[in-house]
């Protein structure tokens, strides 16, 4: 997975409440049995019109938001489906954090899974982020994860907080299934004590 | 011991360690998980991570394949896929089923159908269980007295590896339904009514309970409604503790323990409750009597209203950022401020989704169909949950009470509710659904959809627009 220590670039206002996972990674991107295309598939029918032009009017399509790291969102981003593929199609857009209120929880697991940061903060904090971003002008941030604080070109700053073992993984990039088989001899026994205990699961 | 709720004491007994020095909810655990439910659309880059690290599939009989989510619903369907995507999808999941030595329900498998129905009607999900799996609607498994809960292609490749998953505890919200639903008014109102009340984030962070009265007068199947969109509220995990119509409902199904294992089981089962004491961090309670049949408007399954009542106006919304979004919503579903919803016109009726296609809903929906007919102009579907669902409906007649209403009687599948397959609505088409999302292009892009109950798509099919389905009922 991506490791994130520091990261500068622009970043692009979203404000809209329950931007659902069909939004971020419509259906006709989730046909693939890998993860290759999906840049094409992040927004989608936001960022295209039917003929497949750019849509102009969308945020990542205007001049000065071409090079967007960061997403500053309404509460409640990402709610709906499992499909790990937004978080996919994000990341390959270029995307490397998302600063918000709330996240839905298995799209937040994916993020973290794949090394997408997802920041929360209050809501006054998102609102100014938000006005931030949608100043072509003044959109730079610096996302500083093992500082746990945003930094704006004018030096303002907003601490965030994050569970330490999870900036741990995200810092380090770290194989998760590679850690945990590490446990396998204590999940095993765990196991035989389980299924001894309820014997109509150990078929 | 303090007293404990049913979520902590499944957790508790299905932790292989802790991970961190905390305690309560956002504690990191590994959590063991019993079984798993695969799909051909969220699993494919799981098993290609298997293969390039060489891993094998820790306990390949806890988990089971089932074709779903991409596969044609034409009554006289084959093997073949609408589109060279989804056959690769179809294919790759043959192969790795076959690789890892995991059971696969193919899509002309007789027991083929959708995920969260199929598991269910084998007897595959148990009381006390945890099951994860890739799809958000693993909720559904509450009703039986399992945690369940949906996750993401890194996390089943983490399950299938390992039998286990690196879980944060949730924090706990119990949902007590008190009281006799009215007549007219089913499961899936009640849940609407939640998400309604609770908005579509506020259960975000937490697994919840639901209990009550009115829980325990609901039939397995009902309740199984009410679990699997509570995901629409946010719910990471739902549970309910597991009573007698659970144990009657698996008396029979084929995988459940049968003779001394079942007696044994139903002794562990029974202590699957929340104590007395326990506390949750979150209470809501819901009056019954007072739910009505409810329709979206919007596009998020909180933009709902009771069917007798008006679109709602953006300019009455004092909040800058409500307003905004209220009026986007608006915008796409093409909705005119101040509109009755009883006047709201449909093209399409869809019958179908793991909320709302088993065998008791389809029998809701049929019995305001029989001696009736589908409007002019529109299109009605029934996709049943299952195969089995299918057959059984066949056995009592369902099918032909479907069709003669003008309804189309269809294989099983997920179709309609998220469109993967050739099942889809055309830009600008209005469809009263079954299902559980009314996301923007859900159902096609361009498409408008209106949650509801079966019965109330029944209803809305024969008007030709949205409609109180007791109105209908008073007219028997």
């Amino acid at each position: 997975m991506h490791s994130f220590t520091t990261v500068t670039g622009a970043a692009a206002p979203l404000p809209a409440a329950n931007v659902d996972t069909d939004v971020i990674m419509p259906k006709q991107f989730l046909k693939g049995i890998d993860r290759a295309g999906l840049d094409r598939g992040a927004f989608h029918d936001l960022r295209f019109a039917p003929d497949g032009s750019p849509r102009p009017d969308f945020v990542l399509n205007r001049p000065g938001w071409e090079e967007t790291r960061f997403l500053v969102v309404g509460p409640n981003f990402g709610c709906g489906s499992s499909r790990e593929h937004a978080v996919w199609g994000l990341l390959q857009l270029g995307i490397r954090a998302i600063i918000g209120t709330t996240f839905a929880g298995i799209f937040a697991d994916n993020a973290a899974n794949n090394g997408l940061l997802l920041v929360s903060l209050d809501p006054g904090a998102v609102s100014a982020l938000l006005a931030r971003a949608a100043d072509p002008e003044g959109n730079r941030l610096t996302v500083d994860l093992p500082g746990e604080t945003i930094l704006a070109e004018d030096g303002t700053r907003h601490a965030f907080e994050i569970p330490p073992s999870r900036k741990d993984a995200l810092v380090r990039g770290l194989d998760a299934i590679g850690q945990t088989l590490d446990r396998a001899a204590e999940i095993r026994a765990f196991e035989a004590r389980h299924h001894a205990a309820r014997p109509w699961l150990a078929r | 011991m303090p007293p404990r709720t049913l979520y902590d004491k499944l957790i508790d007994s299905h932790t292989v360690a802790r991970l961190d020095d905390r305690a309560g909810p956002g504690a990191e655990i590994l959590l063991y998980v019993d079984r798993t439910v695969l799909n051909e659309y969220t699993s494919p880059q799981a098993f290609s991570g298997l293969r390039e690290a060489g891993r094998r599939v820790w306990r390949p009989e806890a988990a089971l394949g089932v074709v779903d989510h991409v596969n044609p619903t034409a009554p006289d369907r084959g093997a073949a896929m609408p589109d060279e995507g989804g056959a690769r999808q179809v294919r790759y999941f043959g192969e790795n089923c076959r690789d890892f030595g995991i059971e696969l329900l193919d899509v002309l498998h007789p027991l083929q159908g959708i995920e969260h129905v199929v598991a269910p009607e084998l007897g595959f999900v148990l009381p006390g269980m945890v099951v994860a799996a890739g799809d958000s609607h693993t909720t559904t498994y509450g009703a039986l007295g399992a945690l369940g809960f949906g996750i993401g292609t890194s996390d089943i490749e983490h399950y299938l590896a390992t039998q286990t998953l690196r879980y944060r505890r949730m924090r706990t919200m119990r949902v007590t339904l008190d009281g006799a639903l009215p007549a007219g008014v089913t499961a899936k109102d009640a849940v609407m009514a939640l998400i309604r009340r609770i908005g579509a984030s506020g259960a975000t962070g937490y697994a919840v309970e639901f209990a009550g009265s009115g829980v325990a007068a609901l039939s397995v199947e009902a309740r199984m409604t009410i679990c699997n969109m509570a995901v629409e509220g946010g719910a990471r995990g739902v549970v309910m503790a597991p009573d007698a119509a659970v144990f009657d409902y698996l008396a029979d199904k084929p995988r459940a323990p049968k003779g001394d294992a079942r007696e044994a089981a139903i002794r562990h089962w029974s202590g699957l409750r929340s104590d007395a004491d326990a506390v949750f961090d979150r209470e809501i309670r819901i009056d019954a009597a007072e739910i009505e049949p409810l329709v979206t408007w919007g596009i998020s399954p909180d933009q709902a209203a009771p069917v007798g009542a008006r679109v709602p106006d953006p300019d009455a919304e004092p909040d800058a950022d409500r307003r905004r979004d209220l009026a986007r919503a608006l915008a796409y579903m093409g909705l005119t401020p101040g509109t009755a919803l009883e006047s709201v016109r449909i093209q399409r009726a869809f019958i179908g989704s793991c909320t709302n296609a088993r065998l008791s809903d389809l029998r809701e929906a049929a019995s305001v169909l029989r001696g009736r007919r589908v409007a002019q102009g529109v299109r009605g579907m029934v996709v049943p949950g299952s195969s089995s669902v299918r057959r059984a409906a066949e056995a009592e007649g369902l099918d032909r009470v479907f069709t003669e209403a003008g309804f189309e009687w269809r294989q099983s599948g997920c179709s309609l509710c998220l469109a993967m397959n050739d099942d889809v609505l055309a830009p600008g088409e209005r469809c009263a659904s079954s299902t559980n999302r009314n996301f923007e292009g859900r159902q096609g892009a361009g498409g408008r959809t209106h949650l509801m109950s079966p019965a109330m798509v029944a209803a809305a099919a024969v008007a030709g627009h949205l409609t109180d389905v007791r109105r209908l009922a008073r007219e028997i």
